[in-house]
């Protein structure tokens, strides 16, 4: 049921999100909104050549929203900036098709019950979508999920 | 809780009422389904969707023109709705109901014809701080076009627009003042006669946008004076892709056209065109002819039971729910106007709507969650959305309840 969904971990994050501050010297910025449900994230980035020293968000959204860009924060630092492309890509598969999950998603994979869930899929990926935005520099305009 | 019951309740066969609704019988995740998106679009009952099936199965033609039995046939069914929506709005003619998509298509097509034809450079139309997106970006779109000026009544804490605000919006150079009647968002029920009455005297006209007070409300245009008056068939237990646009004959026939093509015309030769008579003259193409005869079978439905009756019931529903959602600790409701149709928008403290929504449906409560295509609402009350109850008259006392306890699993999850 509903538990699937809202894991323990998954409340946890979104409660008490980690990495949820702005960063004064970070070296890329993105804005994410969610125009279905107003979800807003601002994502910071503080790059050493090609690796993700660094990374916080803020912003004002739901469970998993919330959950999802916290967890990122977690995963990606010290990750290099094309393994932090293809972990989007295997969130994204994880959310969105029957791929076996693979290993290292580790603690992202509790996002695997919002498939059951089509509707949320865009507040669990766009933390991930703003963070493509961060890093391939493209952040002239907010990026949304639509 | 579900113990109370007035007169009105008591006196109003809800059940008997659902059996016609064929929707309601189903379960979603193995619960019964709480419908309660009805400001969304409403569900329908058997007899409209016999209705539409009838057209299809029986006389389906195109309708006008045709010297056969088919066309005949529909061509009457079609315009038999006309006479019901005219009397079911109290219009004067026939010819002042013109059928379009929804309110949507209706206020556009007042933008692009009386609009473009009309507007001059700083020339002012007042909309509302209520309004649903549907009668913002129409009227901007004709503004940027015309260099005309948009102005905004705006609304108090409690959802109230300021109507002294209004007083001092029109003037000189006001054209058109296009309010919303119901707020889709809070439910306000805007004073609309007395707004008119204002424009009027300020030699504006008015539009008003129906979609949500149609459905809950008995309408009298002839009585609130209105201009224009739109709404859509889907809100009001008839088919989606189907609305009316109500007009002064006056007015209507002073405008040029909206869309060319078949229908709307008398004479066509490759030099010139005339126009068709009212309402034709805006009804190009083909339309939706079993949208038409479904929203007839959806007025005769609403008839039977009577406007008054669901509008008091209604009020019922809204009195039982607000009383039944205040009590849940950390809940707030957002609209509490002095009059409101029965729609009840609220924010739970630290849990999003979104959350509130997915909890709710797998209890198999259907509700809205999000801006509800009125984001200068949202930013009025500085929250992104809010979680939307909206009844209708099919509605119980026993869903407001499931609602309730929903409201407490939701709590209990996001502890």
């Amino acid at each position: 049921m509903v538990d699937d969904l809202y894991q323990e971990i998954i409340l946890d994050h979104s409660k008490r999100p980690r990495n949820c501050h702005t960063m004064d010297d970070a070296t890329r910025k993105a804005d994410g909104y969610n125009p279905l449900c107003g979800d807003k994230l601002k994502l910071f980035l503080k790059m050493d050549g090609d690796v993700v020293r660094d990374l916080s968000f803020v912003g004002s959204g739901c469970a998993i929203s919330t959950a999802s860009a916290s967890l990122m924060t977690e995963t990606l630092k010290g990750k290099s900036r094309e393994e932090a492309l293809q972990m989007m890509e295997r969130f994204h598969d994880l959310l969105t098709t029957d791929v076996p999950v693979t290993k290292e998603l580790g603690k992202l994979k509790v996002f695997g019950g919002v498939r059951e869930y089509p509707a949320r899929v865009k507040c669990a990926t766009l933390a991930w979508h703003t963070l493509k935005s961060a890093l391939t520099g493209n952040t002239a305009e907010a990026v949304t999920t639509e | 809780m579900s113990t109370v019951t007035s007169a009105v309740t008591a006196g109003f066969d809800v059940e008997k009422i659902r059996a016609d609704f064929p929707v309601l019988k189903q379960k979603i995740h193995g619960k019964p389904l709480v419908y309660l998106d009805n400001a969304a679009t409403a569900q329908k009952p058997q007899s409209v969707i016999d209705a539409i099936i009838k057209f299809y199965e029986v006389d389906c033609a195109n309708i006008h023109r045709g010297v056969h039995e088919l066309s005949q046939r529909s061509t009457e069914a079609y315009e038999q709705t006309r006479s019901k929506v005219k009397k079911f709005l109290n219009a004067k003619s026939n010819k002042e109901i013109i059928f379009v998509r929804g309110t949507t298509e209706g206020i556009n097509l007042v933008t692009q014809t009386w609009g473009r034809r009309t507007l001059r450079e700083g020339d002012e139309i007042i909309i509302a701080g209520l309004e649903h997106h549907s009668n913002i970006v129409p009227w901007q779109m004709l503004c940027e076009e015309k260099a005309a000026r948009l102005r905004i009544i705006p609304i108090d804490d409690r959802g109230d627009l300021v109507l002294e605000e209004y007083e001092k919006l029109l003037g000189p150079r006001t054209r058109m003042v296009s309010i919303g009647h119901v707020s889709n968002a809070l439910g306000t029920i805007n004073p609309v006669k007395r707004m008119i009455e204002m424009a009027h005297k300020a030699g504006a006209l008015t539009l008003v946008d129906g979609a949500q007070a149609v459905p809950h409300l008995t309408v009298d245009v002839q009585s609130l004076d209105a201009d224009f008056y739109a709404f859509s068939g889907h809100k009001l237990i008839g088919p989606t892709g189907i609305g009316v646009l109500y007009g002064k004959a006056v007015l209507l026939n002073a405008m040029p056209p909206y869309q060319g093509g078949g229908d709307m015309i008398r004479t066509v030769t490759f030099e010139k065109t005339t126009y068709n008579d009212l309402p034709y003259k805006f009804e190009a193409g083909t339309p939706d002819i079993a949208g038409g005869i479904g929203l007839g079978a959806a007025i005769d439905y609403l008839n039977a039971i009577g406007m008054d009756k669901i509008a008091a019931y209604e009020h019922e529903l809204l009195l039982y729910g607000t009383e039944a959602l205040s009590q849940i600790p950390g809940l707030k409701i957002i609209g509490t106007a002095k009059e409101k149709a029965a729609v009840l928008s609220f924010v739970i403290e630290g849990i999003h709507p979104h959350d509130i929504g997915t909890v709710l449906d797998r209890q198999g409560i259907a509700v809205r969650t999000g801006h509800h295509c009125a984001q200068p609402v949202m930013d009025r009350y500085h929250i992104p959305a809010t979680t939307r109850a909206s009844f209708a008259f099919y509605n119980t006392i026993a869903e407001i309840d499931a609602l309730v306890a929903g409201l407490h699993k939701v709590k209990e999850v996001f502890s």
